[in-house]
Order: structure tokens, then sequence, then C-alpha cells
């Protein structure tokens, strides 16, 4: 089971978009949802949780290097523009395939 | 219950700063009872922090919110600009976005919501119909149009 955690400003509104599409677009690429759990924090949660997640997608800019574990942009899954390739890269980094 | 009403839509309002739209929006939701009166400084405040300008294409939008606890009733407002003002790219530090639309969302439970959400993101990435959007200029038309598909 791998954990993801998706972060925005402050955890509430924009990673709720973005978690709700990366269920959608997962599902579209045969990934069942019991293959991964989400959660769901503000950017400045993510230091404190990234022990227990196996990667984590922020929708602001975010560079940390105390986080160990792989961190990418989720813009494109409130746009869209570019979202294939934001999808690829998950399930690349999780061995979800 | 309906998030978007009529008298929360506004077309090709005059503003020549993010924070002077952030304000006039934030004013109607107040003066309706919708948010707090702290709600429009958390609002500001955040946009430093964590701002909302989304680079959805040709026609950007923005999106100003802030937590949950600065809202009374849930509600969103949208806006079309009259001419363009910046915002700061969500997404990539110190980078500044001409931003034409704006719905500031007041959300009580976003997950509640997240159809909502995604309707209103689909929308953003409809360039064909933003650029329709924008050339309205009555706040009744604008509201029928954007209300059928958020």
């Amino acid at each position: 089971m791998k954990k993801i955690l998706v972060a925005c400003g402050a955890g509430v509104v924009t990673s709720t978009s973005a978690m709700n599409k990366l269920q959608e677009e997962l599902s579209n690429r045969g990934i069942d949802s019991d293959k991964y759990t989400l959660g769901q924090s503000s950017v400045a949660q993510v230091e404190s949780l990234a022990n227990d997640y196996d990667l984590v997608i922020t929708t602001t800019q975010y560079d940390n290097d105390a986080i160990k574990i792989p961190v990418i942009n989720g813009l494109p899954l409130l746009t869209n523009i570019g979202v294939d390739v934001v999808i690829d890269e998950i399930i690349d980094k999780l061995n979800l395939n | 219950m309906e998030l978007l009403s009529p008298k929360f839509v506004f077309a090709q309002v005059k503003a020549s700063s993010a924070d002077e739209v952030i304000h006039y929006l934030a004013t109607q939701l107040k003066d309706n009872g919708k948010v707090k009166d702290t709600f429009e400084e958390a609002v500001k405040a955040r946009e430093q922090i964590h701002p909302t300008g989304l680079p959805s294409g040709e026609i950007a939008v923005a999106i100003p919110h802030t937590d949950v606890q600065y809202v009374n009733e849930a509600a969103i407002t949208f806006a079309t600009l009259d001419h363009p003002v910046e915002f700061h790219n969500m997404a990539v530090n110190d980078q500044l976005l001409e931003v034409q639309i704006v719905v500031m969302l007041a959300l009580k439970d976003p997950h509640s919501q997240v159809e909502m959400l995604q309707k209103l993101m689909a929308l953003f990435q409809n360039q064909e119909l933003l650029a329709q959007l924008q050339k309205i200029t009555d706040n009744r038309q604008l509201y029928d149009a954007v209300s059928k598909y958020i």
C-alpha cells in the first residue's frame, strides 16, 4: 500500500481538488484505490508528516532538502495541462504499475 | 444549496490590483453575511504566503480563499475583470500572472463541495468558454452563462 500526501497552501481547498483529480486519473490508468492511500495537509505540515508517506504532491512550489521522499508539483492536476506527464511520474516513482 | 447566486457574479469589474478585487468581492460576501469581518484580511494575508493564481492558459484565473473558520455560510463569487490584474502563480515562486477572471471561494466543508470544485477546474480549462465569458458585460447574463457549468 503506497501512501501519497497531497498538500496545498492551507491544506483544504486546492488539495481537495487535486486529490479528486488524482484518484480519477489513477483509476483511468487501471490503478485501483486499494493500491494506495491519500493524505491531505498544508505545505507547512509536510515536513512533519513526510516520514509517514512514500510521495508528496504539492500544488505550490515546495523546496525542502529535509524531505527524503519524492516531491512532485501537482499543478497539472488543477489545470489539466501536462497531467499525463505528472501521472506517469507518480506511477513511476511509486512503482504502481 | 446553490453556492453561486446572481448577486455574487460580476461582469467586467474595474480594479487596479489583486487587493482591490479581493476587497470588492469580500465586501459583497461580508455584506450578505456569508463571511466574517476578518475574512478579507485573512484572504489577503494568505494570498501573500500561498498565492492562488492559476496558469490555466491564455486566460489565467485566481481563486483567492482562506481557512474555513472565516466563513459563515458557503458561497462563491465569480468576477471577470475589465482589465487584467497581477496575481502570483501558486505553483512557481515570484512569478506573476495577468489574471482576467477571479473566483473567490468561501467554503465551509470543501470535501462536500468537491463536485463544484471539479466543475470549476474544468471551466478554467475551457479557454474558449472563458473568452466568451470575458465579453459579457451584464452581471445577470454572466450568471446565466456561468451557472450552466458550475
